[in-house]
């Protein structure tokens, strides 16, 4: 399989503690890969790098092949490399449907379109609406986002990201916070993309169940380096992951 | 269904606030006919002009989210453009033309440059450094004096079609309905979503792949380049322009219009430039009856505070906040009958 995502001796240090320490993976195209590990292991950090937010002191990050190390977020996204954010991470002060119009229409390329109203985008807004439909939000689209509970801001974040179509999603523990009668929600929509087949997803999570159901491949950091890279079934069988797991390693 | 009630409800809604709008545009063009004050003319006049003044800040504070304390800079380059061309050539059209064009080059470049440095300093700093560009401004035209004749500055003739005061008043009255609809359109085109966005989260928006430099400076250039515009309209209706066009009095004015009238809503801008601008009037008349009223501007000051402490939305918000609260009111309501039913 071809490898769409590449990282080389990927490196960040925060002053003297280094977060992420020479993780070298790869993604081929159209697999699920899971980030587990403990608190304070590196994951999101891993991911801002990935997504750009951060840049590595050390070490490069490939895309198709191409050398993506020194893009800004903004490039990235429109490389095809989307992502969602632990924290909730949305236009508070917008309508739902304007926050997902948004996604869309940066995925649309209309950018710099000044004189006209944005009512002329119908087709924007019809776009907008099928997402909502999809994260089950579309009775509130009139609603500011500010006044969302918790659960249905996520489903938002999920919903602009994947209002962006790009080839590979980032997705950051997206049902942290949420109910437990949520949560299955959340869980058939990441389904329904994996089903589809036409995604890269990467995904940080801590409900081991979730996780070993979705994923081709999970990947183990702790204390910012890679421990283990493999199947699901390789991983739980793997011994330092589980005394990683369960305490007590310390190199 | 609920859903195309609900737009319905709100079609109607916009139509209705389309009518009072043309309404109120339509007493403001008779009103000179039917009132012969002439002071209250030029008020308006001086009304119109800062609404649009008002305006341009807002495009930047309300909408992009960027705090600028060096916005009076716009409007005295306006002001001192069309001052220094008609006092240096003729007080005919053409040069008249020819010092609008000079604003706009002008205004367009020094926005644009300031509007780059966004990119590198934040909120509070960023108003520091518009801050002092503004004061480098008023330094400038205090030292260039012969140019702009020092602090005292000077009087100048005007193009015959400015010289009637009904029709400069009509001439303003125009370019303010003009701006208002340009910018309603700016802010309502996906673009002006966009600079919403930045408002809202900014780091978010960069995730979502808009460029958000690019923006600033877009919002940027469009509001100083209206800023100049509402100076050269300013100098115009007072034959006259000194320093006092870049000091920070100018910028404090448009802050406390769009905050008194409701950040974010180009209306607000308006009400808020014709409520500071009549409070202004009413209160120095008032001088007569005590010395106090002489600093009217200790009132404004009073009035800024419990605006920000009471209603931090201003008039316009508050007012939506109150429609929207008893038509949720209305919606719940039904929906239990519903219920009940």
């Amino acid at each position: 399989m071809e490898t769409l995502f590449e990282t080389k001796d990927l490196t960040i240090a925060f002053g003297g503690h280094i977060a992420v320490d020479h993780v070298n993976i790869s993604v081929p195209a159209n697999q699920f890969k899971s980030i587990i590990g403990p608190n304070g292991a590196g994951k999101t950090t891993f991911f801002n790098l990935l997504s750009g937010q951060l840049s590595p002191t050390e070490g490069e990050i490939f895309f198709r092949g191409e050398n993506i190390t020194k893009l800004s977020s903004t490039e990235r996204t429109r490389k095809g490399i989307g992502r969602s954010f632990q924290i909730t991470n949305v236009f508070p002060n917008l309508t739902v449907l304007e926050n997902v119009r948004l996604a869309v229409q940066s995925q649309a390329g209309i950018r710099y379109q000044m004189l006209s109203h944005f009512k002329k985008y119908q087709d924007l807004e019809a776009k907008a609406l099928e997402w909502l439909e999809m994260v089950m939000l579309e009775d509130k689209q009139e609603t500011l986002a500010i006044n969302l509970a918790h659960g249905e801001k996520r489903k938002l974040e999920i919903a602009m990201l994947l209002a962006l179509n790009t080839e590979v999603l980032l997705l950051d523990e997206p049902t942290a916070g949420m109910s437990l009668e949520e949560v299955p929600a959340i869980l058939d929509v990441i389904r329904r993309i994996k089903e589809k087949g036409d995604r890269t997803i990467l995904l940080i999570e801590h409900k081991m169940d979730m996780i070993l159901d979705l994923s081709d491949s999970i990947m183990v950091l702790f204390n910012g380096r890679l421990l283990a890279d493999g199947t699901p079934k390789e991983i739980m069988l793997n011994e330092t992951v589980q005394s990683a797991y369960l305490g007590g390693i310390h190199s | 269904m609920g859903g195309r009630g609900e737009k319905k409800v709100k079609s109607i809604f916009v139509q209705r606030k389309n009518i009072v709008y043309t309404i109120i545009a339509i007493l403001l063009i008779l009103f000179p006919f039917m009132n012969d004050s002439r002071s209250m003319m030029i008020l308006f006049t001086q009304v119109f002009i800062f609404a649009i003044f008002a305006m341009s800040y807002d495009l930047l504070l309300g909408f992009t989210g960027i705090v600028s304390f060096g916005h009076a800079m716009f409007f005295g380059i306006g002001a001192y453009a069309v001052g220094i061309f008609m006092k240096q050539f003729e007080p005919t059209l053409p040069y008249f033309l020819l010092a609008v064009v000079i604003t706009i080059l002008i205004t367009a470049i020094v926005s644009y440059v300031v509007g780059l440095l966004t990119l590198r300093l934040k909120s509070h700093f960023y108003a520091m450094l518009t801050l002092a560009f503004a004061s480098l401004f008023l330094v400038l035209a205090e030292k260039w004096r012969t140019l702009t004749h020092g602090n005292d500055g000077f009087t100048f003739r005007t193009p015959e079609i400015f010289r009637d005061r009904l029709d400069f008043y009509l001439i303003c009255l125009v370019s303010m309905i003009v701006v208002f609809l340009l910018l309603n359109r700016f802010t309502n085109s996906p673009l002006g979503k966009v600079l919403q966005a930045i408002r809202e989260n900014e780091q978010r928006t960069e995730s979502l792949g808009y460029s958000v430099i690019q923006y600033k400076i877009i919002a940027s250039v469009v509001s100083g380049v209206l800023a100049g515009f509402a100076g050269i309209l300013y100098s115009v209706s007072l034959r006259f322009v000194n320093t006092s066009v870049f000091t920070m009095d100018i910028t404090l004015d448009a802050l406390l219009m769009t905050i008194i009238g409701g950040v974010g809503t180009l209306i607000g801008a308006i009400i808020g430039a014709g409520l500071i601008e009549f409070a202004h009037h009413w209160l120095t008349e008032l001088a007569k009856v005590h010395w106090i009223f002489e600093r009217w501007i200790i009132f404004f000051g009073i009035i800024y505070i419990l605006v920000v402490m009471f209603f931090p939305r201003g008039i316009v918000g508050t007012v939506r906040n109150i429609k929207l609260k008893s038509k949720k009111r209305v919606t719940d309501k039904s929906e239990q009958q519903k219920a009940a039913g």
